[in-house]
């Protein structure tokens, strides 16, 4: 019997997909995200709008909290740790939980070194902008990819640029010649024997979600449309006016997302959705999908 | 031969395609109308919580009930075994009874107990088969007529079939194998 294998690894990833996986704070919180129908959860101190307002250095959470998360709900739980802190995923692996984000909400503890996720058992999943940021994290061992978008802003406009840009790049890899391949993974940043398998297949070799300024049933059937396979809902739920009705409204759009009734049906009557943010106001400095490369 | 694949969260494209490699029909089922006229399901794996939330939205999971009463055969791997059972721990109400077995959820612990192994089944041939088990459920209890089609090294039960059901605690569509399909496939085909 193996455990913590490639296979396990990105298999449980798999198991997630068509699903949207909930940001929350408290144990009741998952409680109600697993009743509305997350098929996972994300135990976190705060949520991106309220890490954003916050400032300051944002780091892995109070494993309390965690734990008391764990112990709450029967579905898998994730938790962030700060790029390159690989001693945070040590503590997150020990506590035993299901996934790990190595996450650009948090503050970077290294700005040249990602985690390397090969040396874990527990499975990693990893933010990106752009299909060579996707390919250096698969390098590094994330068994699960999302976009990055813009966290804690509501607005979905990043999520949309960078699942585009990345679905973009496979459709031209799979019309490249050999030695464009070759030419193209020195561009992309990405290892060759990746970008040719993306070549053959058009797609990338482990599971990818959207994340990062979803907010509404529509905002998530949008991301399933442009080829997420599922999505992170953050701060758009607990943040929202009615979080019950909207965690449920969301979860659904995410499975019939090519039914426009079923779409329209659940887009109503779901009170305010969270503040949103124009990424234009926000100074680049404090741009989260900045992090990481 | 016409199969549906439950695809309202989960692995489903992995049962479509392993379907389609087979030559069947394959149809994911999202609403109770695209049930009509299947001469199989296959539930897939996932969380089972959600599958069984956005089962009852539309009530997909009663007209699956429908379907198995017309003589459907039926394939539930991990959270579809779940769903098709009598009973499972820590769902309750959620499960369809479809065939007579009770299973525990998450019964080898979380993520990091998950693992792969090669498992003897005899019905498939003596090759063994590479089943992987995510955050698997076990089956604690048959009820008369249940076979059981494959157990762990330690005895658990992990596989078994009653009439034209049947369910695995594994995976057999995130692996390149087609025998576990073929054979329900086969089961499909057979009247009852």
């Amino acid at each position: 019997m193996e455990k913590g294998t490639w296979t396990v690894k990105t298999g449980l990833a798999q198991m997630l997909k068509g699903g949207v996986i909930m940001d929350v704070v408290t144990a009741d919180q998952a409680k109600i995200a697993e009743e509305a129908g997350a098929c996972a959860v994300m135990a976190l101190e705060r949520v991106p709008a309220d890490i954003r307002a916050a400032g300051g250095v944002a780091r892995m959470a109070d494993p309390t909290v965690i734990k008391a998360i764990m112990e709450a709900v029967t579905i898998p739980v994730m938790a962030k740790c700060r790029i390159g802190h690989f001693v945070e995923a040590q503590v997150l692996q020990a506590m035993g939980v299901d996934f790990i984000d190595e996450s650009e909400v948090l503050t970077p503890a290294d700005e040249s070194h990602h985690v390397w996720k090969h040396d874990f058992r527990v499975p990693f999943v990893c933010g990106c902008r752009d299909l060579g940021e996707a390919l250096r994290r698969i390098s590094e061992g994330a068994a699960m990819i999302r976009t990055k978008g813009e966290a804690g802003t509501g607005n979905i406009v990043e999520a949309v640029r960078h699942m585009r840009a990345v679905q973009d790049a496979m459709r031209r890899l799979t019309n490249m010649l050999d030695d464009e391949l070759a030419a193209e993974s020195k561009t992309l940043g990405a290892s060759l024997d990746l970008v040719q398998q993306v070549h053959r297949t058009g797609k990338l070799p482990v599971v990818n979600f959207a994340a990062g300024g979803v907010a509404s049933p529509a905002d998530a059937a949008l991301m399933m449309q442009l080829g997420a396979e599922g999505v992170f809902v953050g701060s758009g739920i607990f943040k929202s006016s009615n979080p019950t009705a909207r965690a449920r409204a969301i979860v659904k759009a995410t499975t019939h997302y090519q039914n426009p009734d079923i779409l329209a049906e659940v887009s109503q009557g779901l009170g305010e959705a969270m503040p949103g943010l124009d990424i234009k106001a926000i100074p680049s400095e404090e741009l989260l999908a900045r992090r990481g490369w | 031969m016409k199969i549906g694949v439950l695809a309202v969260q989960g692995d489903f494209i992995e049962h479509i395609e392993a379907l389609r490699r087979l030559k069947a029909e394959a149809i994911p089922v999202r609403l109770p109308a695209d049930l009509q006229g299947l001469d199989g399901l296959i539930i897939p794996g996932g969380e089972s919580t959600t599958i069984r939330r956005l089962g009852q939205e539309y009530g997909v999971l009663p007209a699956i009930r429908d379907l198995r009463q017309k003589g459907a055969a039926m394939l539930g791997t991990c959270a579809g075994m779940i769903i098709l059972a009598r009973k499972a721990t820590q769902l309750e109400n959620g499960s369809l009874g479809i065939i007579d077995v009770e299973v525990r959820r998450n019964a080898f612990g979380r993520q990091l107990e998950s693992f792969e192994v090669d498992l003897p089944i005899a019905v498939l041939g003596g090759t063994p088969f590479h089943a992987v088990f995510i955050r698997a459920p076990r089956i604690d209890k048959v009820g008369p007529g249940v076979e059981v089609l494959a157990t762990l090294p330690g005895g658990e039960p992990v596989a078994a079939r009653q009439g034209k059901v049947m369910v695995a605690s594994f995976h057999p569509e995130l692996t390149p194998d087609l025998r576990l399909h073929e054979y329900f496939l086969r089961l499909a085909a057979t009247s009852q």
